[in-house]
């Protein structure tokens, strides 16, 4: 096979534990990349797809070691090699785009050195040439005003513009092949729609092969040719991506995909029990055994092979694939959430709030002057009902964080009331709220490893709002703290188990269940699935979904990810800057017309689906400030109309339906341009 | 970037004065004062009168402090109540020699520290690192004044080499004084050297780990020029303040150190005019070690200031 690129053979890394055992990682993973190639690797964390990809510079993190097998890049093992001559491969023949290029950029050099750097390693241009070459490149990756770009420190970019640094400096050496590291995690959604599309024309116009690692199902979507699926450090499935999408044989993968939210459909998307067995935990069976729901007696006990089956091109780790076909057609379908009736009672109401980050000058304090006259946050109106779920979506920087704070009391507000219950002005600061106050209102926070105290037991954690909110003890403190854990779906055995002891899903599940202990009114959900793998986040959106049903329950939802709010939310308001765009029953959000920004934000969503593609229609820039007058959305708003956008404040435009647009473009305008489209 | 530092110099001067405040009040409260302790048992009635008048100590103490701020100010820091002479001669060879003492043991510990702290880092938990790590633990735990002792005990008295104790007039020139502190610079260098070393250790290893070095890694940069570009200018960052720190403590005057080998430093004159009473000396030493402590603070804060990007740019937006 004269094109193959890249081959890794049988290869298994892994670490030493304590006990002097071997624990392998990658287990006898084989794959080859062929030139001009666009390979996805797709798993969740711990599958092995990110030590896979360092392999295939070779390249193996501290503290772990190849155990067998093999990297062969023109003919040579690259992980055999000594470190001078993987110098000479490295950045030359093969590049890496990172993850997070924030944190891969040295902090104190420049981003012209730090191209030039690789340009003087991998080519042999002049010191002429090689500033040439730096415009070139950066104008290549589409950074804007490339000249000075150059002189400019990696903090002083943007998060996409760092991203496309990153891109740069790996094209630099004009290498055969590319690995990119979940190079887009971590953008807002417009910004990675905007990267993918740089990389894919990348891959097309300089015919370079890559290898695309990712969780995301919906980014290896747009880019792969061929998809590889990992599973605790094996590959399970691998085909052409078409059909690993649209019908895949293994029940790893179909699961997968079916708890991935989407937006076309509403209703919560369907998990997967169980999670992601722990290297150095897998059993003799297949280690999917688990949580596969056609699995047999045999699977228990006996491992599959990589079967490869011709007529799909598809090799496929599984005894049982061809009982999963039956199911394919099921992908798409969906399980609608329960339509609970929601109360016509308002519990908390929203008015004329903004809230200000701006610190007033010790002067203006003193003559209580008011400087800051465009704040972060700024009329904020919304009405929540008892009973519902509204989430607040938008980009990082738009504000929907801030709000919530603002609502639990950690952050006071500038203007505006903030109304609980029957029209009682909460106190925008927690000291002044009391107990039953500060009791309806609770928090569950993103990231669970930093929200719950790790010198806690389960048990400790939940005991504190049940002993500060109702004055338990003893026995009846107990069984409380066991009730909950069983409303959570974990057993009474958490109890004695601190949060290292417990996977990311695990985690959350305490944090949902804290958060419940204190029978609150109102939930305020900062972005509580964005930590998670995808199976575990469906898992975690099928829990509050039915604690709400149990309990009644308000929740505000606040999130980046518009196919989750879609899945969960009952109404959605769009913000951007700080300002609400628009506002209304999910359905009716997700639907045209639109508001332009909802329109951008809609269209850059990424569906695993390679037959829906993005569609790209504002400039990706990130504004520092809200604009002083007029829309909030002017820079970036496709369908500008002109000097009355600049300076006038749009109007709210009310439907039949409930949605509500703020923008000068009228709804039967909006309707017509999008829809035709 | 001007208005930042005017601002803090501005600040130290406050602190300045604070500073000189406490050191007032503290010695105006201690029970006993200049004359009780010069003139001992014959301090009463005439005589302590007489001193008190000598002195200047019969006026209130408001008053003193104001006049003695005043001289201050123009650079006098006024008599010394025990040598009775100028202050400003006493602390002239003083200064000088803690200054000797200080860049002796700078000139040799930081180098060092730094060259021991890079390449434990780099060779972590290989032979070199072990010994090192090993060796600066050691060195690090045990007190100053045992250290002194040894060195003093086996180099001098044992191996007759050196002079274990300073025994100089104060005023004595500079090279008539470099044989007498080649030791108590190794024993203040050893310490010093082992706690920076294991420092730039700790911060160099964190570096090591991150992404932006693992990226230059897989970019195919050379070891040398990766830890050269990437990783020290990163790593030693943190360690310019910590290096203020150390040096601002040399410069005070290593008390415990000067006193053991006899040193004619500010150490030493710390510890004699406060056993003396000698208020002025007292105050105006408080006064000269806290402007060293700021100075070298703020020296340091501007220059971790220039060096990284990521703060200078946060300044100037400000």
């Amino acid at each position: 096979m004269e094109n193959i690129i890249h081959s890794v053979k049988n290869l298994s890394i892994g670490f030493r534990s304590k006990k002097n055992d071997e624990i392998s990682i990658l287990r006898n993973v084989t794959t080859n990349i062929k030139k001009g190639e666009t390979v996805g690797i797709v798993g969740e964390s711990g599958s092995g797809k990110s030590t896979l990809a360092l392999a295939m510079m070779g390249y193996v993190k501290q503290g772990l070691y190849t155990i067998e097998g093999e990297c062969l890049f023109e003919s040579s093992n690259l992980l055999k090699m000594k470190n001078k001559d993987l110098e000479q491969i490295r950045g030359r023949k093969i590049a890496m785009i990172p993850q997070n290029a924030g944190q891969s950029l040295t902090p104190n050099l420049k981003i012209g050195y730090q191209i030039d750097e690789a340009l003087r390693l991998h080519t042999k241009f002049n010191k002429n040439e090689r500033d040439k070459k730096i415009s070139e490149l950066l104008n290549k990756v589409r950074l804007p005003s490339p000249e000075t770009m150059a002189f400019r420190y990696p903090h002083e970019l943007s998060g996409g513009q760092q991203q496309r640094v990153a891109v740069a400096m790996a094209l630099a050496g004009k290498p055969d092949l590319l690995l990119l590291d979940e190079p887009t995690t971590g953008l807002d959604v417009t910004t990675q729609a905007h990267v993918l599309e740089l990389l894919k024309f990348i891959a097309k116009d300089t015919g370079t092969s890559m290898v695309y690692v990712s969780h995301d199902l919906g980014a290896i979507a747009q880019v792969s040719d061929r998809i590889i699926v990992m599973y605790a450090g094996e590959i399970v499935l691998e085909g052409p991506a078409r059909s690993i999408l649209k019908s895949p044989i293994h029940p790893y993968t179909y699961g997968l995909l079916k708890s991935i939210p989407k937006l076309s459909l509403s209703g919560l998307p369907d998990s997967m029990p169980g999670s992601q067995p722990q290297p150095g935990n897998i059993g003799i069976g297949c280690s999917f055994y688990d949580r596969c729901k056609i699995a047999e007696d045999k699977c228990k006990k006996n491992s599959p092979s990589l079967e490869h089956i011709l007529e799909l091109q598809t090799s496929v780790r599984c005894f049982n694939y061809k009982n999963l076909k039956k199911f394919n057609d099921k992908i798409n379908s969906i399980t609608q959430k329960k339509n609970i009736s929601k109360g016509v009672n308002e519990i908390l109401n929203l008015t004329d709030v903004s809230i200000s980050y701006a610190k007033q000058k010790i002067l203006d304090q003193i003559l209580n002057k008011i400087t800051d006259t465009n704040p972060t946050v700024k009329d904020i109106n919304i009405e929540i009902k008892k009973g519902e779920t509204i989430a607040l979506v938008g980009e990082s920087g738009s504000g929907k964080s801030t709000i919530l704070k603002s609502i639990a009391g950690l952050l006071k507000i500038k203007d505006g009331k903030i109304k609980f219950e029957n029209d009682r002005v909460l106190s925008s600061d927690l000291k002044k709220r009391d107990s039953n106050d500060l009791r309806a209102i609770q928090l569950i926070f993103q990231n669970p490893d930093e929200s719950l105290n790790p010198n806690h037991t389960v048990e400790q954690i939940l005991s504190q709002p049940l002993k500060l909110y109702f004055s338990l003890t003893g026995n009846e403190l107990k069984k409380k703290v066991a009730e909950l854990l069983n409303k959570v779906r974990l057993g009474e055995f958490y109890m004695t188990r601190y949060p290292r002891q417990l996977s990311g899903g695990e985690k959350q599940r305490v944090a949902v269940a804290r958060a419940f202990a204190a029978k609150p009114d109102i939930i305020l959900c900062d972005e509580v699935t964005s930590a998670l793998d995808v199976s575990v986040q469906a898992a975690v959106l099928n829990l509050l979904q039915t604690l709400k049903e149990d309990f009644g329950t308000t929740y505000i939802f606040v999130s980046h990810d518009l196919a989750v709010v879609r899945a969960i939310s009952d109404r959605v308001a769009v913000l951007y800057q700080g300002r609400l765009c628009e506002i209304g029953p999910s359905k009716n959000v997700y639907q045209f017309p639109s508001h332009p920004y909802t329109e951008v934000l809609l269209g850059a969503v990424l569906e695993p689906d390679p037959d829906i593609k993005p569609k790209l229609v504002a400039k990706d820039i990130v504004e520092e400030k809200p604009p002083e007058k007029g829309c909030c959305f002017q820079g970036r708003c496709p369908r500008i109309l002109g000097d009355k956008c600049k300076n006038e404040t749009p109007p709210w435009q009310i439907g039949d339906d409930g949605n509500a647009i703020r923008c000068h473009i009228s709804v039967e305008d909006l309707k017509k341009n999008q829809i035709k489209k | 970037m001007l208005f930042l530092i005017i601002k803090r110099i501005f600040l130290g001067l406050i602190t300045l004065f604070i500073v000189s405040l406490i050191t007032f009040i503290g010695t105006e409260v201690l029970p006993g004062d200049a004359c009780t302790t010069y003139l001992e048992r014959e301090a009463y009635g005439a005589a302590l009168e007489a001193c008190y008048k000598r002195l200047g100590l019969d006026i209130p103490a408001y008053e003193r402090y104001l006049s003695w701020a005043y001289n201050v100010i123009q650079g006098d820091f006024g008599y010394s109540l025990s040598g009775q002479m100028p202050i400003n001669e006493v602390l002239g060879p003083r200064i000088k020699n803690s200054m000797v003492l200080a860049s002796a043991a700078i000139i040799i510990g930081i180098p060092l520290a730094l060259i021991l702290g890079i390449i434990t880092a780099l060779w972590r938990d290989k032979l070199p690192d072990i010994t090192i790590s090993t060796i600066t633990i050691f060195a690090m735990t045990i007190p100053e004044f045992i250290s002194a002792t040894l060195l003093i005990l086996i180099v001098a008295i044992w191996l007759q080499w050196l002079p274990g104790i300073v025994i100089v007039p104060t005023d004595v020139t500079f090279f008539e004084l470099l044989p007498n502190i080649i030791l108590p610079v190794i024993a203040i260098a050893m310490i010093m050297t082992a706690h920076m070393a294991r420092m730039v250790r700790s911060s160099v290893i964190q570096v090591m780990a991150t992404d932006y070095v693992q990226m230059a890694i897989l970019k195919g940069v050379p070891y040398w020029q990766m830890v050269f570009k990437h990783v020290l200018p990163n790593a030693l960052l943190p360690a310019i303040n910590v290096v203020a720190l150390t040096i601002a403590w040399l410069l005070g005057g290593v008390v415990v150190t000067e006193v053991v080998f006899n040193y004619p430093g500010l150490g030493r004159l710390v510890i004699e005019s406060i056993s003396n009473r000698d208020l002025p000396t007292v105050q105006a030493l408080a006064i000269i070690l806290a402007s060293i402590y700021v100075s070298i603070n703020l020296i340091a804060d501007l220059m971790t200031l220039m060096l990284n990007p990521r703060l200078k740019s946060l300044q100037i937006r400000k």
